[in-house]
């Protein structure tokens, strides 16, 4: 596949992150500033070229923009872009300062200077309107502008913005950008760049011939058609959505031609149609493909977290047969303290997972524990009751967080390293986050397996699970293992929650949305297999994803559970029973 | 049964209106036999709880299964009694009733009974009442609905009462029953039901000796007029009612004769009665 | 309080009323309810014995969830199968008198179409959905509104029972349901209103559903059908059929092997509790005057039941007194800390289960057998034994007291 080898991070959404994942980028802005800053000559002239902006007429400003483009090169960046997202003002007293306006909410404008990116002021939007005029644009203007920054991008930075200015490119490509591209084909060293570029010129190539070749009887031009089919080449396997458009036309117009001239030249036109439907397909197979692993991820990660969401649930449900109805605020009580360490080391946002996770299973399980000693213990053996007074304590637990926090929502920020996306090719990009989290449960569900299976913890808990009163006469303090196994069983929801923390918004209500699936998911599963539990989570998971965009995803939920509903008919103990005359 | 052809029966021409009496189907013992069980097989996880195991009962007699744990006799009741489903063979009772097409409840109507191991009485009924729902009468939701004792089934509880010895505790909750108590009682709601065939696990686990004495002549009592099929650990008890033995070993017959036969058989003695000290 | 117990367990005792609960409970709801409606209607709102209009309402709501606490209990407390989906019967019933409350609006909604409810037309749907149709005849609606949920019941009972899905699996299965159904019922392309549901009611045959008298009329007849209800209920617990439900809760596979296809059982009893559940949402949204897909919400399910857990399982007129003391306690809460209430409501879940598992009706009757049982055995020592085994035996929920002395 050609699209795997382009690997690249896509721009991080917040500041923070930008500042983090992009040092070498900063160290090259600066860099340029301190270049420029010591030709102060060169700033002076930008500075009186932007303030010139104001009352230029458009025509002026054409040539003002090429100018600042020149001067400035890539320290003209950020105000070229402000200029093209609109958000260029000047103030209407003194015409020559020029200011970047950014509106913030709903009526609250930040006013920036444009070098710096400093804040000059902040107002309301009455004061902005008397204070402030737009520097005004036109489509005409714009398209310079898009010009003037993939130039940029494209002469000088690094090999990610190149390419990513290439992609923005692609789409409207045009005369004056492909011979851009064109020129700068021959000064490129780097080859993804260089493949992308002959990309870019193809695509352009394709578009021309769209709009111009008639292929008659009358024109026989072997040269136009080795050019095509070179493009046509070129295209093969590209995934960009403007690849796909500029051959989707290239066809249509290939189409038309048959249609409309009766002797059109069959010689020319054939070969080409039939090579670019068999691209077009390609590409649409390999689309689909990509598509389909993209559901395929995003099931899995929804398995992820109904796994993450279902394994605590899977010991105390499965392996001890309480029925923990509080289990949802477990998790989010672990989401809760993801939020309260991030409160305490609020500059040390990277690794606070890393102190919260042990964190989270702490306080989980100590509450679990306390729940465990104080209320359940007095209900074994009657598990409608535990049901009941475990969803009495999730009512206690929710409201509790509802008063000492809020009941509104709480931020809860995402590290730098788990945001962005691993983008294997245009079609297909896998958010961090998710990949992240998908690992981590199969850590935790390995790490459960192994206390489970091999420590002295583990065996107490089978030997309780299986004949309570045979272990305890064997000497096991059935009591102990029950508060421990009670523990265990929350602490990992305490986990779960920092990992959904990152996913969802932290409330009271978190883990209200998790219980339901979660029973399913052990109940689907079979009582008391982990291993059930981990296949259910992800068949789950996949199926819902899988179901989605053909049913939406309330009907996908439901669905979902009414084949759960109808599975218990078929096989009542689960997907993996267990087996023998012990389990009635 | 469904719904249907339960409202079906319901609604039968020669039916009275809600008439108690239940009117069971025809058993065929013209060959003397009344349970058929040949080539039986049942395994759990591949551990073959029953192995190819051939038994016959005759109608009216009192038979006695014996073998050590694990050798089959409740999987045996369980499959009898369309508990447990088995993976090949086949259980006639009669000529022509095959008992693996039904569910238990319908076993239960055709005329086969069955005390469990441990006692199970509905604890929170009385000694009467527990009699009253056992006795064999309809068992559909409408007829239970408005269901009203008649004379006649009165008389038969308190027979069934003086017969197992209750008489005194017949408004006691069946819950505030002493242990032998209860197997009694759970012997007297086989009774109630007249059953043709009354399988009969450990009748006597946790009895007195006294009480033990009195099950025995009960069951032998019983013989004749029922079918009485008993699984017993107990040789002593076996002893003195049985008339017919058979050895289960491994899920299959491994012997089977008077007592007297049996405890010479060596077979039996090696890997049953050889056990025991 | 304690006075007031002393009291009461007194006149139970003296009156041997132990397992009468029922006419109790029906003195005293039939006194208020008529002493009310009356103060509602006679007086005039300035004397100080007037009841407010919102009153009856309030206490008209209190009888609905009664009814539904009523319906719980004859499954959990009788069959021991608890159902934490009630609310999706309850919902059901009441959206089937919403639809034809929402077709007696006719064209006096916002739109003014006499054809489409406001909701349809605001969604530019054209034609009214094929299962709103009847739903303007009011008996139709009632009978729609009770065989659905009904017929709900009994498929679901039917798959989860025949399989033998019993316990706690049979109450996630529940809470699954009234979950799956709360989802769908929030979609827009149901027809039923999404998220807002069916509200703005206009008249209830033809009567101002805003009118005082209207107000008393559904409070009394709220009244009336639950205590039809209760005599109903206990004649099927007292029947045989009903024996044969608590011998399915103590023992369903000795049930089975004594005949009885414990299923059906189970499943026509299911449909019974469903059908009550939806009776009372048809009595509740004509008096609250909007029904929405939250009355699906796995809490108010859940809520249910610790009505009947508080008032004590297995007695009927336990379930009664419950709920009506739980969602008393509710609206007094709410309105003097709101933020209390869950508190108190998570208190009451955990307090109950451990503290008093036979509840308020079965701690009353247990006092009172206590009391029979001590002057019992002041008169005659002999008998004595039989007695105390009597008393000793863990909670039994449906007693057979009046046959027990001798």
């Amino acid at each position: 596949m050609h699209g795997t080898s382009v690997i690249k991070r896509k721009i991080p959404l917040t500041a923070v992150a930008r500042v983090a994942i992009f040092p070498p980028l900063l160290l090259l802005i600066i860099w340029t500033r301190f270049c420029f800053a010591e030709d102060t000559f060169t700033e002076q002239s930008l500075h009186s070229l932007v303030a010139q902006l104001s009352s230029a007429s458009f025509a002026k400003k054409l040539t003002l923009v090429d100018e600042i483009e020149e001067v400035a090169g890539e320290a003209s960046l950020p105000i070229l872009e402000a200029f093209l997202a609109g958000q260029l003002y000047y103030l209407k007293q003194e015409q020559d300062k020029v200011f970047q306006a950014v509106k913030i909410e709903q009526d609250n404008y930040q006013i920036l200077d444009i070098y710096t990116t400093a804040q000059v002021e902040y107002i309301d939007k009455q004061a902005f309107r008397a204070r402030y005029k737009k520097v005004r644009i036109n489509n005409r203007l714009r398209k310079k502008i898009k010009l003037s920054l993939s130039r940029i991008s494209l002469s000088s930075g690094s090999e990610a913005s190149k390419m990513q200015a290439l992609n923005a490119l692609m789409d409207g490509v045009d005369e004056s950008s492909a011979s851009l591209v064109e020129s700068l084909y021959v000064k490129e060293r780097s080859k993804p760049v260089k493949k992308l570029m002959s990309v870019v010129l193809a695509v352009h190539q394709l578009k021309q011939a769209t709009r111009g070749a008639t292929f008659n009887q009358q024109t026989d031009d072997q040269t136009e058609k080795q050019k095509i089919t070179q493009a046509l080449d070129l295209l093969d396997g590209r995934l960009e959505v403007s690849v796909k458009v500029a051959l989707i036309n290239f066809k249509a117009h290939l189409e038309d031609l048959t249609a409309d001239d009766a002797n059109y030249n069959h010689d020319l036109i054939n070969p080409l149609l039939s090579k670019t439907n068999a691209i077009i397909h390609s590409i649409e197979e390999e689309i689909n493909f990509f598509l389909f692993v993209e559901k395929l991820f995003f099931g899995l990660s929804l398995g992820s977290v109904l796994l993450l969401a279902a394994i605590g649930l899977a010991i105390t449900f499965g392996v001890m047969g309480i029925i923990n109805m509080a289990h949802g605020e477990m998790i989010m009580l672990g989401a809760y303290t993801t939020y309260v360490v991030q409160l305490l080391m609020p500059n040390l946002i990277n690794y606070s997972l890393f102190v919260a996770v042990p964190a989270a299973f702490l306080v989980a399980a100590l509450v679990g524990i306390v729940i465990q000693r104080t209320v359940i213990r007095y209900l074994y053996g009657r598990p409608l009751e535990t049901l009941l007074a475990t969803f009495g304590i999730s009512l206690i637990l929710r409201q509790a967080v509802r008063t000492l926090f809020s009941p509104l929502n709480r931020q809860v920020d995402q590290p730098s390293w788990m945001s962005g996306a691993l983008e294997l090719n245009p079609v297909l990009s896998l958010t961090y986050n998710r990949l992240y989290i998908l690992a981590f449960s199969l850590l935790v569900f390995i790490a459960l397996v192994f206390v489970i299976k091999k420590t002295s913890l583990g065996l107490n808990v089978r030997a309780v699970s299986q004949n309570r009163d045979m272990a305890k006469a064997m000497g096991v303090k059935t009591e102990w293992v029950d508060a421990l196994t009670f523990g265990l069983g929350s602490g990992v929801a305490g986990v779960a929650g920092v990992a959904l923390s990152q996913l969802t918004n932290v409330g009271p209500n978190l883990g209200q949305a998790y219980i339901i699936d979660s029973f399913m998911v052990v109940v689907f599963g079979g009582v008391g297999n982990l291993m059930g539990t981990l296949v259910a989570s992800f068949s789950l998971g996949a199926a819902n994803k899988f179901m989605e965009p053909i049913t939406g995803t309330v009907l996908a939920n439901i669905l979902v559970l009414v084949f759960i509903i109808l599975f218990i008919q078929k096989r009542p103990r689960g997907l993996f029973p267990q087996k023998g005359r012990a389990a009635e | 049964m469904s719904f249907i052809e339960q409202t079906r029966e319901f609604w039968r021409r020669d039916k009275t209106w809600f008439s108690s009496g239940q009117t069971r189907p025809y058993v065929d013992v013209s060959h003397q036999v009344i349970l058929y069980i040949e080539g039986l097989s049942v395994s759990f996880d591949g551990f073959k709880a029953l192995n190819e195991l051939n038994l016959y009962i005759n109608d009216g007699e009192l038979r006695c299964l014996i073998g050590a744990n694990g050798a089959g006799k409740t999987t045996l009741m369980d499959v009898i009694t369309g508990k447990t489903p088995c993976d090949q063979g086949s259980v006639y009772f009669g000529q022509d009733i095959n008992l693996l097409e039904h569910s238990e409840p319908k076993i239960a109507q055709l005329g086969i009974g069955r005390k469990f191991q441990k006692p199970t009485v509905f604890a929170a009924h009385t000694v009467f009442e527990n009699l009253e729902l056992s006795l064999n009468t309809h068992k559909g939701i409408w007829f239970t609905l408005v269901a009203k004792l008649s004379t006649a089934e009165s008389d038969r509880i308190d027979e069934v009462l003086r017969t197992i010895g209750l008489e005194q505790q017949r408004n006691m909750l069946a819950g505030a029953l002493s242990h032998g108590q209860k197997q009694w009682l759970e012997i007297g709601m086989l009774l109630a039901a007249e059953p043709r065939i009354l399988l009969i696990d450990e009748p006597v686990a946790g009895m007195t000796a006294q009480e033990t004495e009195r099950t025995a002549e009960l069951l032998t009592s019983l013989a004749g007029k029922h079918t009485v099929v008993v699984v017993e650990h107990d040789m002593e008890f076996v002893r003195s009612i049985a008339r017919t033995v058979t050895v289960l070993h491994q899920g299959a017959v491994l012997a089977e004769g008077s007592m007297d036969s049996i405890q010479n058989n060596p077979d039996v003695i090696e890997v049953y009665l050889g056990e025991e000290p | 309080m304690s006075t007031l117990k002393s009291l009461f367990i007194a006149s139970l005792a003296a009156g041997r009323l132990t397992g009468n609960g029922i006419q109790y409970v029906t003195i005293i709801l039939l006194v208020t309810v008529f002493i009310c409606s009356a103060c509602n209607l006679l007086i005039p709102e300035s004397s100080a014995f007037h009841v407010s209009t919102y009153t009856i309402t309030l206490l008209g709501k209190y009888l609905c969830f009664a009814l539904l606490a009523l319906s719980v209990d004859v499954i959990w407390g009788y069959c021991g199968v608890l159902s934490l989906g009630h609310g999706t019967f309850f919902a059901l019933g009441g959206y089937g008198i919403g639809m034809y409350l929402m077709r007696q609006i006719g064209d006096r909604g916002v739109y003014g179409n006499p054809d489409l409810p406001d909701f349809m037309v605001f969604l530019n749907w054209d034609t009214l959905p094929w299962y709103w149709y009847g739903m303007d005849q009011f008996w139709i609606a009632i009978v729609v509104a009770v065989a659905v949920p009904g017929l709900l019941a009994f498929v679901f009972g039917w798959l989860a029972f025949r399989s033998r899905v019993t316990g706690v699996y049979f109450s996630i299965m529940t809470q699954a349901l009234t979950y799956a159904l709360m989802l769908a019922f929030f979609r827009n392309e149901m027809g039923f209103g999404g998220n807002n549901g069916l509200t703005d009611f206009k008249e209830l045959l033809g009567f101002d559903i805003q009118s005082n008298a209207t107000r008393v009329a559904l409070f009394l007849s709220t009244a009336l059908l639950l205590i039809a209800a209760l005599y109903l209920s206990r004649y099927i617990m007292k029947s045989r059929f009903g024996r044969i439900i608590v011998s399915i809760r103590d023992g369903e596979s000795r049930t089975r092997f004594l005949g009885y296809m414990t299923n059906h059982y189970k499943v026509w009893l299911f449909v019974y509790s469903a059908a009550l559940a939806a009776i009372a949402g048809i009595l509740y949204v004509p008096q609250v005057g909007i029904i929405n897909p939250g009355e699906f919400s796995p809490i108010n399910s859940i809520e249910v039941v610790v009505w009947v857990a508080v008032g004590g399982r297995g007695t009927l007129y336990g379930a009664v007194i419950g709920a009506l003391l739980v969602n008393y306690a509710k609206t007094k809460f709410t309105a003097l800390m709101p933020d209390g209430w869950l508190f108190a409501l998570g208190a009451l879940f955990v307090g109950v289960t451990v503290f008093l598992p036979d509840g308020i009706a079965g701690y009353l009757e247990n006092s009172a057998r206590a009391l029979q049982a001590k002057a019992d055995l002041d008169n005659t020592s002999e008998d004595s034994l039989s007695k105390d085994g009597t008393s000793k035996d863990n909670n039994p929920k449906d007693k057979p007291t009046e046959e027990v002395t001798p």
